[in-house]
């Protein structure tokens, strides 16, 4: 590990400031995939601001939804009574998402801004645009089995691993931010990460030194939840595709370089198409690289069958 | 940096580099060695220990960030004259062969089952808003972040499965 200086921050208003003010300044709460890459020095900070003690851990209602602290751990929301109760699809993410032990540290801020588990990208041998920009991606040539299918570009064709955050677009949740000049802002969560294009190192919509302080889920929609995942363990391991259901809202993991919000999908469902039509008008545009060709069949059935999970049908 | 952890009950001081993990604070700081080292990177839960009664991977995180923390170790689970439940169980269920991942094994078991008692939910349980059972399939689940290379993993979960029913 590179050497850092280290400060735990007495607010958020004050972490901001620090991040804003201190070159290679970056926030830590649960440090699960921070310090994971900072032990490969893909992540080199110079300066760590630890967010994880301020008070921004409660969940609690808002209005008739929830409002998740951005410090509340995987744990936390994933066990939450009205989380189980109202917005299981939520829960069903969560806790099909890396183990026990990292969902007791991780945070719910600090899922949304984890990096892509990319072999390339953790293989500082091989070239990746993510790393350093200009410098080529490995995985366009190389094993490609876990790459994406949807919306990715020529410089990169990593994906987002999060199942938290498929299931949270599915839920339509908005995310709030401080900005390091201290304005609160407050926008769909949807509109958080960015597409690759011709910049994959940058992965948010963030300015550099926002703090994500929350996550609010409006109130859950009419109709059935569901989430499922396809991987190649049991348990422990990230998803060669997952779909999050709630009602007619549909979002895709494991696919793309964010979490896909499957509009088209939405529209045809909503115009009475099949699940099977739905997922194949969704697919219409997925481009196979290679290795991942299996991702597309495997994503059409498995989010059709989802699909009709969630509605109560025979899957 | 000064840092003060509670370790097995006991105040410890320390005089640490910022990069120091809290794996490695334990180990060659606190000459605390139950806890392992396998893999480093939060894949094999052989550093498994609890903090504030959590089980966490002790290899990704730093030890500043504990500061005030209560942190148990295997060491402070039981004595070899007073073993704690679940090292009894591994014992009487031969639940290991070369040893290496059974204290965090053992440590996550204890904090797993604590999770249980709280009504966190796993991805197999059926319905996440019902209390899950303490089943095989919950106990393998919610146990895959340990690994045992010897592949004890029958032993491991029927030493679980003793001392989650002798609780019922």
């Amino acid at each position: 590990m590179k050497p850092f200086t280290y400060e735990r921050a007495a607010d958020a208003r004050a972490a901001v400031k620090a991040a804003a003010e201190t070159p290679g300044a970056r926030f830590i709460a649960g440090g699960t995939n921070l310090l994971d890459l900072m032990k490969l020095e893909i992540e080199a900070p110079q300066h760590l601001i630890d967010v994880s003690r301020l008070p921004m851990a409660a969940i609690e209602a808002e209005g008739e939804g929830l409002r998740i602290g951005a410090m509340a751990t995987n744990s936390q929301v994933a066990g939450h009574a009205e989380v189980r109760r109202r917005y299981p699809v939520l829960t069903q993410a969560i806790v099909s998402g890396a183990s026990g032990q990292l969902r007791n540290r991780a945070t719910t801020g600090g899922n949304l801004m984890q990096r892509t588990r990319c072999p390339y990208f953790y293989d500082a041998s091989k070239p990746c645009n993510k790393r350093e920009p200009g410098a080529g991606c490995a995985a366009l040539e190389g094993v490609s089995r876990e790459t994406a299918i949807l919306g990715a570009s020529h410089a990169c064709v990593a994906v987002h691993p999060s199942d938290m955050a498929v299931a949270l677009v599915a839920l339509d949740a908005e995310v709030e931010t401080l900005t390091p000049s201290g304005e609160a802002r407050r926008f769909p969560l949807m509109e958080l990460h960015r597409l690759p294009g011709e910049t994959p190192h940058l992965e948010t919509h963030l300015i550099p030194g926002e703090l994500i302080t929350a996550v609010v889920l409006p109130p859950p929609p009419e109709g059935g939840q569901r989430y499922r995942k396809a991987r190649d363990r049991a348990s422990y391991a990230t998803a060669h595709a997952s779909i999050a259901v709630a009602g007619g809202k549909v979002a895709l993991g494991g696919v793309a370089h964010k979490p896909w919000r499957a509009v088209t999908a939405e529209a045809a469902l909503a115009a009475g198409a099949s699940p099977d039509e739905a997922m194949t008008a969704e697919l219409a545009e997925a481009q196979a690289i290679g290795e991942n060709a299996f991702k597309l069949p495997l994503t059409a059935r498995l989010g059709a069958a989802t699909i009709r999970e969630a509605r109560g049908e025979t899957p | 940096m000064r840092t003060t952890i509670t370790v097995n009950g006991e105040a410890r001081a320390l005089d640490i580099d910022p990069r120091t993990t809290l794996l490695d604070a334990l180990r060659e700081h606190l000459k605390l060695t139950g806890a392992k080292k396998g893999c480093d990177h939060g894949q094999c839960g052989a550093c498994t220990v609890l903090v504030n009664g959590t089980r966490i991977n002790a290899c990704l995180s730093l030890a500043v960030m504990h500061d005030g923390d209560e942190v148990t170790t295997i060491e402070g689970l039981g004595t070899p004259e007073k073993l704690h439940p679940m090292q009894q169980a591994f014992l009487s269920e031969d639940a290991y062969q070369c040893g290496y991942c059974t204290p965090g094994q053992i440590c996550s078991a204890v904090g797993m089952l604590a999770e249980v008692e709280a009504g966190l939910p796993s991805h197999a349980t059926a319905d996440v808003a019902q209390p899950a059972a303490v089943d095989g399939a919950e106990i393998r689940e919610r146990m895959s972040g340990n690994i045992c290379r010897c592949s004890a993993y029958p032993q491991i979960v029927a030493a679980i499965e003793a001392v989650a029913g002798g609780k019922a």
